[in-house]
């Protein structure tokens, strides 16, 4: 019963939620019944929520009983990273430096999930602050890849995709700033969006860099995927990024794909050297399949795409640096008590508060954003991300979506990349474009290696705000 | 770009964090490496190109001046390493 119970989608759970076969109490304890079992091999999370979430569903079914409108997240468990802020309850980003901390209020879209009845049974593990692709930079433990224990599940949402890959709850909220939804979600085969900047909230959401920074779902399909958008996205006037842009009816738009109108573009870049051929394979298969059914496939141009690992780690660190210069030791987080006066005490309390990730970042930050460097670092970044920009607007004057690989590799082990900051970041070659062009990306799961059963994730990048597009375009992969 | 043990020093100074003799010598080696590679940026051409940094083109987004609720003051100081009555309680300033 366990089994049937957590391994649902969204749609057939609120089904049997709706025809009174099941209560959101049998499924919250079905799902931390799941918890209990995978947790010890897992290590997903940070928190388990297990009172607060019982307490939930309790309430939940009261109001069911009551008759109130039984929306399509009513009553569905699931997760957030722990980087967004959940009133009462405890949120790290999974650092040192906040490891006690309480917030006392709840991110926007925490809210927004609390008001339609869904049910939050924890907070999952990260790279500390967004800071990795692994979860290898947590200051609280690895995460492992269900799929596979011996592989990372990817970073810095790692957690959250391990938990919707082992049954830990029907979907995942998650944070994606250079690939952080999308690359774990590859490594789990499973699920992620990473929206339009600003399509959805972050107010309450612990910064890594701000101009970068997105929320979204790490779920089991598109249409789930489209069902927690219509739930979380739009404008929030605490958040002055989010533009005022309707927020579409997604599930429909899913419903009524015609392949046969969409052209398909495949930014050569993407399929250049470094890339796996594994992964290469799968990616052109599931492309093969789309032709099959109609879709026009056009090679295009990306030229800019060499430059923009460089841009976005001068981008990032340099927004890292200005945004975890709040972590004090004065008003909340880790503080050296020991500190002899004022200064020290900001010293020693992020010496001994951040890892070492944090560290790198908000040193490579400082020194990008430091008198005369600023124009030859991170203004020329920024010039740089303008250029990559355009080089999308340029090809979706031809093309309606484009296709290439989420990640250069299939998942790794443990240890393979973390000696060296360099190898890792170049990693997010595939995903770091969209996060500087402010356009979504879709991951889903188009194959397995041959060693050890591992995911293969393709990516569907479009316009801004053409969310719907691209789940309405991945509903149709065979 | 290659930098100097002092670089790195100066560099934490400017960022508050005490870093330990082995950090200041990895992070010399592990940022000049990271530095080198960003180079490349030099390749491109940007003369006359505007910086982006709103990718969707929001601009001086204002909200009504309005008095709204706000943390206690409480709440606000319910996370403090170290408080007295109503406030944050800091190390001395100027000895």
């Amino acid at each position: 019963m366990t089994n049937n119970l957590t391994n649902l989608t969204i749609t057939q759970a609120h089904t049997l939620l709706k025809e009174k076969k099941i209560s959101a109490l049998e499924l919250t304890q079905a799902t931390l019944a799941r918890v209990k079992e995978q947790e010890p091999t897992i290590h997903a999370f940070v928190t388990v929520t297990e009172e607060h979430a019982l307490q939930q569903a309790k309430q939940v079914d009261k109001d069911i009983a009551a008759g109130k409108e039984i929306k399509p997240l009513t009553g569905i468990p699931y997760t957030a990273k722990d980087a967004f802020c959940t009133k009462d309850i405890l949120t790290t980003a999974s650092s040192n430096i906040l490891k006690n901390f309480i917030p006392p209020y709840s991110a926007t879209v925490i809210n927004k999930l609390d008001e339609v009845g869904a049910i939050l049974i924890g907070k999952t593990n990260q790279d500390a602050f967004g800071h990795g692709s692994s979860t290898e930079n947590s200051d609280f433990g690895i995460t492992r890849n269900p799929i596979n224990p011996d592989y990372v599940p990817g970073g810095s949402s790692g957690g959250a995709a391990a938990a919707v890959a082992a049954d830990m709850g029907i979907f995942a909220l998650a944070e994606d700033t250079g690939g952080s939804i999308r690359q774990p979600a590859s490594f789990c085969g499973v699920t992620g969006l990473k929206v339009t900047y600003g399509r959805v909230s972050r107010y309450g959401v612990i910064a890594y860099a701000s101009s970068l920074d997105t929320i979204g779902p790490i779920c089991k399909n598109a249409e789930d995927a489209a069902l927690i958008m219509e739930t979380i996205a739009g404008h929030d006037p605490l958040d002055g990024t989010t533009p005022n842009v309707p927020v579409p009816n997604y599930y429909n738009e899913l419903q009524n794909t015609d392949l046969s109108k969409i052209t398909i573009g495949i930014p050569k870049e993407y399929y250049a050297e470094g890339l796996d051929p594994e992964v290469k394979q799968a990616v052109e298969t599931a492309i093969e399949q789309y032709k099959e059914q109609g879709a026009k496939v056009k090679e295009v141009s990306l030229p800019h795409t060499k430059y923009a690992i460089a841009a976005y780690y001068l981008i990032a660190t340099s927004e890292t640096s200005s945004n975890l210069s709040r972590y004090d030791g004065i008003r909340y987080g880790y503080s050296d008590q020991n500190a002899e006066n004022l200064i020290d005490t900001y010293f020693k309390s992020r010496a001994q508060g951040f890892g070492a990730e944090a560290k790198r970042r908000i040193m490579l930050g400082t020194y990008a954003l430091s008198a005369g460097y600023y124009d030859a670092y991170y203004k020329k970044a920024m010039q740089v991300r303008t250029l990559i920009k355009q080089d999308f607007e340029k090809a979706f004057e031809e093309v309606d979506v484009l296709i290439t690989p989420t990640s250069p590799v299939p998942p790794f082990k443990f240890g393979a990349k973390s000696h060296d900051p360099l190898s890792m970041y170049l990693m997010d070659i595939y995903t770091v474009t969209a996060n500087l062009a402010g356009i979504p990306g879709l991951n889903i799961p188009v194959g397995k290696t041959k060693v050890d059963n591992l995911p293969i994730g393709m990516q569907i990048l479009g316009p801004q705000f053409s969310e719907g597009k691209l789940l309405a375009v991945s509903s149709n992969t065979v | 770009m290659s930098l100097t043990k002092q670089d790195v020093q100066q560099i934490a100074k400017l960022a508050r964090l005490d870093l330990t003799e082995e950090e200041t010598e990895l992070y010399q080696q592990q940022l000049s490496s990271i530095l080198q590679y960003v180079e490349m940026l030099g390749e491109v051409d940007t003369s006359g190109v505007e910086p982006t940094s709103q990718v969707t083109g929001l601009q001086n987004i204002t909200r009504a001046d309005k008095v709204h609720t706000s943390l206690s003051n409480e709440q606000a100081l319910k996370n403090a390493p170290s408080r007295e009555d109503r406030f944050f309680k800091v190390k001395p300033v100027i000895e």
